[in-house]
């Protein structure tokens, strides 16, 4: 156990500026792995863990190179190898999984030629031995139909089949360590929980030495036994998983466990303040000194060394970590909020909406209808009061932002009604609604890279709607701006920035102010912190939070993250293919009784806890479309009664906790199934 | 897929009648008709009388179409005045010739085009790939006429190594034809090459930046064998409709070149036929170098079609 595989010494990598500055984005990195080992690398996006886990199989990326220190495979620095040695090592020694398997195996060549060509180049094998053992390395990865899968090309497979067949591509030389960059990130909730219980079972199975890197906390817990914290490129902790997980000592660690957003806690995790520095603008002092509440003048002026604690078994770099000890029962805490007031009147209704994405047949253009007996979103009611926040969940394609996009007019409904404010029809065509209406509701993306026009300055961007709703101009426009830009937490010199200029948690906020600019009832926001660094999305949480107790907005918030949910949902609607399997106040669709799909969801949920292993209920299998006839989830529903779940669409059924619940499973049975 | 490909080719009928039909209700609405424009001052009498026979002009406009149209689809494109002669016999030969100075072009620029690409790409910034694109920069950025007076003078007239013109009739035989267009072949290719050039270069410098690229570094592939499996196949499916373009253009006649070398090919007798005023000429080139952009494109989408896994099972799959 204690043998060290691979070594990491004082390692630099940087690269050169435009103005021919040297600026390093890994700092004196020194790390050991050992045989058997699983090592979790952790750290916001910019952290420099990707750099490092490449370095370590002695790729440096374009643009980069190595300022000092070395990386010692057995005792060999690969950072000197010649690119012969290391063909090699890579794929046989050291193999990798990358990120995004999507995009990682090449398009043109099918599976089975490219889980052979690392056979051919790592083993001896001739093609028989070769043909077998691909489909043995692919029925290992748990494909299903190991024969056919080989003769497949990439993009015909889920997302969850190609990171499996990045891990059979893996498995091929039988290397001592394998690299994990963020494997599952990406992937649905199931398909994640199932990708790294399976990564797992090879751990164990091979006595392989692993790296896995993420920005997932929940999924680094599932796999390390050691865990290494980076920061602005540098190590701020290094341990024992449990250690690091329960008792941080790193105020930058803790901080990150308190922002993420638990299924057992209601509420709203604790944020920290500001953002990682970029690289090269610090030259003095503890790198995370401007975010850190325990600062003090010293950590201003001097940068403190990684420090060898031995009773903790730990690495830590804070000059003031003492104070951290024995304080870990407050990582269970979170911020409560205002319930919302339940009295209120209802401002959206969908009734029986149905939403198609067929194409219209010439006659039914004609007769401006749509005749889709399978329609992608279907049957759905939901009353929604006003300053309630409601959280529309499910997996990727459950019809989450086909809802949303309804809503906001983008989408025509193919039956049913949207109602706004004292049951008006609001028109499913974007052109018919009032200049009001559309002012009313207001939409916020995922993604803010697409959302704001890289071409205008955040001025810009915000005074579009003031003018457009409210006709400002000259001093009184500018004054909004401001004080749009307060709202969210921004300085008024963020006026003249770029969206290019702003960090990944200030265009969302950029985004949060355009859409309140317009003074609406109500914001639609799709997925808003799915792209976020853990720390950000606790802020931008926070923020919107902050804004509804004020201003009294409605929210319908889309999220596939339940967790996220839980703290800023007052009722939860549970979606599967398009269709609604549980409705409730969220308190109680996270307590069971719970459908079946709610079950599984909540299941596969990844905690920052070593001590809760997700519950792997039903097979990961993506549906392509939903069944035509009863209950949505019969495809997968690992409670399945028999026929009457294929025949007819099942019952609504009201707990007493006050979630309605959509299956043929009587409510008091489910309860006592799922104890 | 059968059914995508009928699709295709039933489009690209439905755009070469259209053409057809504006060449035909173009040469309609401008005053006067084929005759009076060709013969001009001396549109009268009997000269005027047998074309007007001839192109059988005394009949109403449909009736003509119809006749003009299946003739076409015989194969027959009907009577060049100038030339006093089938326009058939008048195209034969020049379309033989741009067939010539086309695939040898060809043949020599798109493989010159696609290594020095993936030379360049391959050793981006490095001492090969600012050689070769300063050139190819270089030649991007000159025009035609300049490039191919600039032979002239200095191959032609200063050096004496080959003939400035091209000097042979039209229906010379392949081998005289040889001799004689190299000049134009290197005018041509010098742009062609140079801006398909960059394109694979850009192309292959994308692949490269692939994940798919590390992915199969770090899987431990010899430097060549991804170069050659895993880069060059993806890089180079979205220049081949770069490439039909091109074909396209050059069987269409360039005119330019042609021009200048005197060249006896399509091109120039464009120009040709439209100062002769022969408006059947006119009439038949107009759809003929329209069923050439329309047929090469079309074989190129069906090429990208079978090349591409991924649209491949998307056709099959609807
Ligand atoms: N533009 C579109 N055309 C056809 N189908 C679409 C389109 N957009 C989404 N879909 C399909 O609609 C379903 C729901 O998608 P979406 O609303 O994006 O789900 P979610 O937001 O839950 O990820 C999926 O099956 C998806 O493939
Ligand atoms: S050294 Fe100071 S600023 Fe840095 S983490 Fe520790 S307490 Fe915070
Ligand atoms: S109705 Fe049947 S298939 Fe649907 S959730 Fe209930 S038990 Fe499962
Ligand atoms: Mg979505």
């Amino acid at each position: 156990m204690s043998e060290i595989i691979e070594s990491v010494k004082n390692l630099s990598i940087g690269f050169n500026s435009q103005k021919g500055k040297q600026i390093s984005i890994l700092r004196n990195v020194s790390t050991n792995i050992k045989k058997g080992e699983t090592v979790g690398i952790v750290g916001e996006s910019g952290s420099g863990k990707s750099t490092l886990a490449l370095a370590m199989m002695g790729y440096i990326k374009q643009g980069l190179f190595p300022l000092k220190g070395e990386c010692l495979f057995k005792s060999e620095d690969l950072l000197k190898m010649s690119s012969r040695q290391l063909e090699k090592i890579r794929g046989r020694k050291i193999a990798m999984i990358p990120q995004n398997a999507g995009q990682a195996l090449t398009p043109n060549l099918k599976i089975g030629y490219q889980i052979d060509e690392a056979l051919k180049l790592h083993t001896d094998l001739n093609k028989r031995e070769r043909d077998k053992k691909i489909s043995e390395l692919l029925n290992k990865v748990r494909l299903p139909s190991p024969e056919t899968m080989a003769f497949r090309y990439p993009h015909e497979l889920s997302g969850g089949q190609q990171q499996r067949v990045a891990v059979a591509m893996a498995l091929a030389g039988k290397p001592d360590l394998l690299l994990l960059d963020e494997p599952t990130t990406g992937l649905d909730v199931t398909t994640q929980a199932h990708v790294l219980e399976l990564l797992r079972f090879i751990a164990k199975d091979t006595g392989t030495s692993m790296i896995y890197v993420s920005h997932d906390l929940g999924a680094i817990a599932q796999v390390s036994d050691r865990i290494v914290v980076m920061y602005a490129g540098e190590i701020v902790l290094e341990g024992p998983a449990r250690k690091i997980l329960k008792e941080p000592i790193h105020p930058y660690t803790y901080g990150l466990l308190k922002s993420i957003p638990k299924l057992s806690l209601a509420g709203l995790p604790a944020s920290m303040p500001g953002s990682q520095p970029q690289p090269g603008s610090i030259n003095e002092g503890c790198s995370f000194y401007d975010r850190c509440n325990l600062a003090t003048d010293n950590c201003k002026k001097n940068s403190p060394d990684l420090e060898h604690i031995k009773e903790l078994d730990t690495n830590v770099r804070c000059f003031n970590y003492k104070e951290l000890i024995n304080q870990n029962n407050n990582l269970q805490t979170s911020i409560t909020k205002k319930s919302n007031n339940s009295e209120a009147n209802e401002v959206l209704k969908l009734k029986d909406v149905s939403i198609s994405y067929a194409k219209q047949k010439f006659f039914d253009q004609l007769l401006n209808k749509i005749s889709d007996q399978n329609p992608t979103v279907k049957d759905i009611n939901i009353d929604i009061k006003k300053g309630e926040t409601i959280a529309l969940v499910g997996e990727s394609g459950s019809g989450k932002s086909t809802i949303l996009k309804s809503i906001a007019g983008l989408l025509k409904t193919k039956d049913g009604q949207i109602k706004f404010e004292n049951d008006r029809i609001l028109s499913s065509d974007l052109k018919m609604r009032n200049p009001n209406d559309l002012r009313a509701i207001q939409l916020i993306f995922q993604n803010p890279d697409e959302s704001l026009n890289p071409n205008h300055t955040v001025e810009q961007i915000l005074s579009q709607p003031l003018k457009l709703y409210f006709n400002l101009s000259g001093e009184e426009l500018k004054k909004n701006i401001i004080d749009l830009l307060k709202k969210v937490r921004l300085g008024e010199f963020y006026m003249s920035r770029y969206p290019r200029q702003l960090s990944g948690g200030e265009k969302q906020r950029v985004a949060v102010a355009r859409a309140f600019a317009a003074k609406p009832d109500i914001i639609l926001c799709d997925e808003v912190t799915s792209a976020l660094d853990v720390s950000v999305q606790a802020a931008v949480l926070n923020l919107l939070q902050q804004l509804k107790e004020d201003l009294g907005t409605t929210y319908v918030f889309v999220s596939h993250d339940l967790a996220v949910v839980r703290a800023i949902s007052d009722r939860v609607a549970v979606l599967y293919q398009g269709r609604l399997c549980e409705i409730g106040p969220s308190q109680n669709v996270y307590k069971f009784p719970s459908h079946p799909y709610t079950e599984v969801l909540l299941g596969a949920v990844l905690e920052p806890d070593p001590d809760i292993k997700p519950k792997l209920v039903a097979e990961d299998i993506v549906e392509e479309k939903p069944p035509e006839k009863g209950c949505s989830f019969q495809g997968r529903c690992p409670r399945k009664i028999g026929d009457i779940c294929n025949s007819k669409v099942p019952p609504w059924q009201i707990g007493e906790n006050g979630n309605a619940i959509r299956c043929h499973i009587n409510i008091e049975e489910l309860a006592s199934l799922q104890q | 897929m059968l059914l995508l490909i009928l699709k295709r080719i039933g489009l690209g009928l439905i755009t070469l009648f259209i053409v057809s039909l504006i060449t035909f209700v173009g040469v309609e609405v401008l005053p006067g008709d084929a005759c009076t424009t060709y013969l001009e001052r001396e549109a009268y009498g009997a000269a005027l009388d047998t074309c007007i026979k001839r192109l059988g002009l005394d009949v109403p406009a449909y009736e003509r179409y119809l006749d003009w149209a299946s003739n076409v689809i015989r194969g027959d494109f009907g009577y060049s005045l100038s030339g006093e002669m089938p326009i058939n016999e008048v195209l034969g030969p020049r379309v033989k010739n741009s067939l010539v100075l086309a695939s040898v072009s060809i043949l020599i620029g798109i493989p010159l085009a696609i290594v020095l690409g993936i030379i360049t790409a391959l050793w981006r910034d490095k001492l090969p790939d600012i050689m070769i694109s300063t050139i190819t920069i270089f030649s991007m950025t000159i025009p035609e006429f300049i490039s191919a007076t600039l032979l002239i003078l200095i191959v032609a007239i200063w050096l004496g190594w080959l003939p400035g013109i091209v000097i042979i009739p039209s229906d010379a035989t392949f081998y005289e034809l040889l001799s004689n267009i190299i000049l134009p072949v290197v005018a041509i290719s010098m742009i062609m090459t140079a801006h398909m050039a960059r394109m694979v270069r850009s192309s292959v410098i994308q692949v490269m930046a692939s994940d798919y690229v590390q992915m199969a570094i770090l899987k431990g592939v010899p430097y060549w064998k991804m170069v050659f499996r895993h880069v060059l196949p993806n890089a180079l499916l979205p220049a081949i409709n770069v490439v039909a373009l091109t074909i396209a253009w050059l069987l269409g006649g360039v005119v330019v070149t042609e021009v200048v070398f005197n060249y006896p090919g399509l091109g120039r007798l464009v120009i040709e036929s439209i100062s002769n005023r022969d408006l059947p000429v006119v009439q038949a080139l107009a759809i003929i170098l329209a069923s050439i952009y329309v047929g090469i494109n079309l074989i190129a989408d069906l090429m990208t079609l079978m090349l591409n896994p991924r649209l491949k099972s998307l056709q099959i799959r609807k």
